[in-house]
């Protein structure tokens, strides 16, 4: 493994184990939905985004855009771990008087915009990839979505525009983890073929194990995946991810660890007693 | 207006580099000008009013001013939540501005009828709403919405509106504009009923009524003092707009007016106080931000009522008796 991968291998375990206790603390719903991205975050932060912690708001950082907003608690995680606040904020997640709310808010270091209803991130990234072509300014815009929320119509037509607009400093980014909040994707209202719909819009695609952090940093570590186009990574997730019980199910889209699954999570992520 | 907006806007942007326009496939005949002399900074999303509103918050995040331009309600109530959310809470330089407001698109019906902006874009935190009387105070409001940090809504009417005001008027955003003074009724308007108004103001004066005239362009933030100033000098105020009368004009004008003891007032309204809350806890922790815990409605009760009963409060007298001491006079 090279020496990236071990760190960012690192890094997605520690932004589990935030996630787990965060949520166990806060009484925090959507544990679920925080852990089938955590390797994707990880990624990101530990090789990819050009940024500068001491200085968030530097012209020429990549942005990320979190559309998903309710996965809050792993995005507060890797900004923490990334070194943009201390860690001991990340205790205060969702308590009274703190910085850090359910959904991915303003006002954060790191944090590029407030999310928290779907299907808004998508515009919001291709405004400032637009903002960036115009001013003929090199930073990239990533847009980190649902699969839930590519129901919604507004992020279709964000699809749309991006290609016509040649937005190849744009990568969507779909956690596709099949299921949403009343059920599988399948279920629910199906998405298939998805990558097929995306590729019609004009997009450059890519599927991966969302998980898999070599093929991660490969893909996400040449964007764009082809000039002129957008890029949309397709990444195939596990709800749950990292925690056995968890994994798959449905309820951990809103329930929150109680102390021994907690204690029982911990243990499968290697946290020393 | 909307020939007086472009003209202004061109302007506008030519003096500013940071200002793009971007309009949802709407504005045959009024934008291409724009458009020529500022191709770098013009773009036609399409018919999609949410990528519209959600494109202009991420461009205005790099540092743009983004007008978006459609007709209606397109570029507002269809995208409300994109509104409400990317551009209000992000204090983002957006300024939405929609042409046809009121019933300017009158045959083509109701769809088509901007009845209920003012009320909804004047209920989000954060946002400034501008209806201008005339052409003359269309290219004032254009200009000075472009000035203002934060987003803005620019409610125009349609095209031939008359000039009312010959020579520019001052302008100033959240300021009322006054043409004439009288001490028996005062209309106040906004947006494209100015006209009807001076024009109903002039038939009663040839019956000796006292009338006054007051443009209102800017709904939000709102000019209460003028308010208050006519109220203690005339008898009636009147507020026409193009518009539903809940929620616009009419509830600005109500809202100033219910507040003041003597104005049938003794009026405290508890709630959110045209803010977001950035404050993060439970319900209970944000009702005690915003002074909605029992606790504190039972204070603030007490503190209004001592307020009202202390001696060195304004002395209260009825409508009729400030009147005797107003001054009739027209300007």
């Amino acid at each position: 493994m090279a020496s990236d991968t071990t760190a960012v291998v690192e890094l997605a375990r520690k932004i589990r184990v935030d996630v787990l206790r965060m949520t166990h603390k806060a009484g925090a719903s959507h544990a679920g939905t925080s852990l089938s991205i955590a390797d994707v975050l990880a990624v990101l932060y530990g090789s990819v985004l050009r940024i500068q912690v001491t200085e968030p708001e530097w012209p020429d950082r990549d942005r990320l855009v979190v559309s998903k907003g309710h996965s809050a608690a792993a995005v507060y995680a890797v900004l923490a771990q990334s070194g943009f606040y201390p860690r001991t904020w990340l205790d205060t997640f969702c308590q009274d008087g703190s910085r850090l709310a359910g959904h991915v808010t303003r006002g954060v270091p790191g944090v590029e915009a407030s999310t928290g209803s779907l299907g808004h991130g998508l515009a919001i990234g291709c405004g400032m990839a637009i903002g960036a072509k115009r001013s003929r300014r090199r930073y990239r815009v990533f847009v980190l979505m649902s699969d839930g929320e590519c129901d919604e119509g507004s992020t279709w037509e964000a699809a749309l525009f991006a290609p016509h607009h040649k937005l190849d400093n744009l990568v969507a980014i779909v956690d596709y983890n099949k299921i949403q909040s009343l059920g599988s994707v399948k279920e629910v209202l199906d998405l298939e073929p998805l990558a097929e719909k995306w590729r019609a819009f004009g997009w450059s695609v890519q599927e991966i194990d969302g998980h898999d952090h070599e093929h991660l940093l490969e893909a996400l570590g040449r964007v764009p995946l082809a000039k002129g186009r957008p890029s949309c990574i397709i990444a195939h997730t596990v709800k749950g991810k990292g925690v056995s019980f968890m994994e798959h199910q449905l309820a951990w889209h809103y329930k929150s660890p109680d102390a021994e699954q907690l204690r029982e999570a911990l243990q499968e992520l290697e946290v020393p007693r | 207006m909307r020939k007086a907006f472009i003209s202004a806007l061109r302007e506008v942007a030519a003096a500013d580099d940071r200002v793009f326009l971007l309009v949802g496939d709407l504005g045959y005949t009024v934008v291409e000008p724009f458009a020529q002399e500022f191709p770098d900074r013009f773009l036609n999303v399409g018919v999609a009013e949410q990528n519209l509103a959600g494109i202009a918050a991420g461009l205005a995040s790099t540092g743009k001013v983004v007008f978006t331009y459609s007709i209606g309600n397109f570029p507002t109530l269809r995208c409300l939540e994109q509104i409400r959310n990317d551009i209000c809470y992000h204090r983002a330089a957006v300024k939405i501005v929609a042409v046809g407001g009121g019933m300017a698109y009158g045959s083509l019906g109701m769809t088509h009828h901007a009845t209920e902006d003012l009320a909804i874009m004047r209920a989000l935190p954060g946002m400034e709403v501008i209806a201008p009387g005339d052409p003359t105070e269309t290219s004032l409001a254009t200009r000075a919405i472009a000035a203002r940090p934060g987003p803005g809504y620019l409610r125009l009417g349609k095209a031939g509106e008359p000039v009312v005001h010959t020579k520019p008027p001052p302008f100033t955003v959240g300021k009322a504009i006054t043409l004439s003074r009288g001490c028996d009724v005062t209309f106040v308007s906004t947006g494209g009923m100015l006209a009807p108004v001076v024009q109903a103001a002039e038939q009663l004066r040839r019956k000796g009524i006292g009338v006054g005239v007051i443009s209102m362009p800017t709904v939000k933030p709102f000019d209460s003092d003028s308010i208050r100033a006519v109220a203690e000098q005339c008898e009636l105020i009147i507020t026409v707009e193009e518009h539903n009368v809940i929620g616009g004009l009419g509830s600005a004008v109500s809202e100033v007016l219910a507040a003041e003891r003597g104005m049938g007032g003794g009026l405290k309204r508890l709630g959110i106080q045209d803010r977001f809350y950035d404050e993060i806890g439970s319900q209970e922790y944000l009702r005690a931000q915003a002074g909605l815990t029992a606790v504190q409605l039972a204070e603030t009760a007490e503190t209004c009522l001592a307020e009202r009963r202390s001696p060195g409060a304004r002395v209260e007298k009825p409508l009729r008796k400030r009147q005797e001491s107003a001054t009739r006079e027209q300007a």
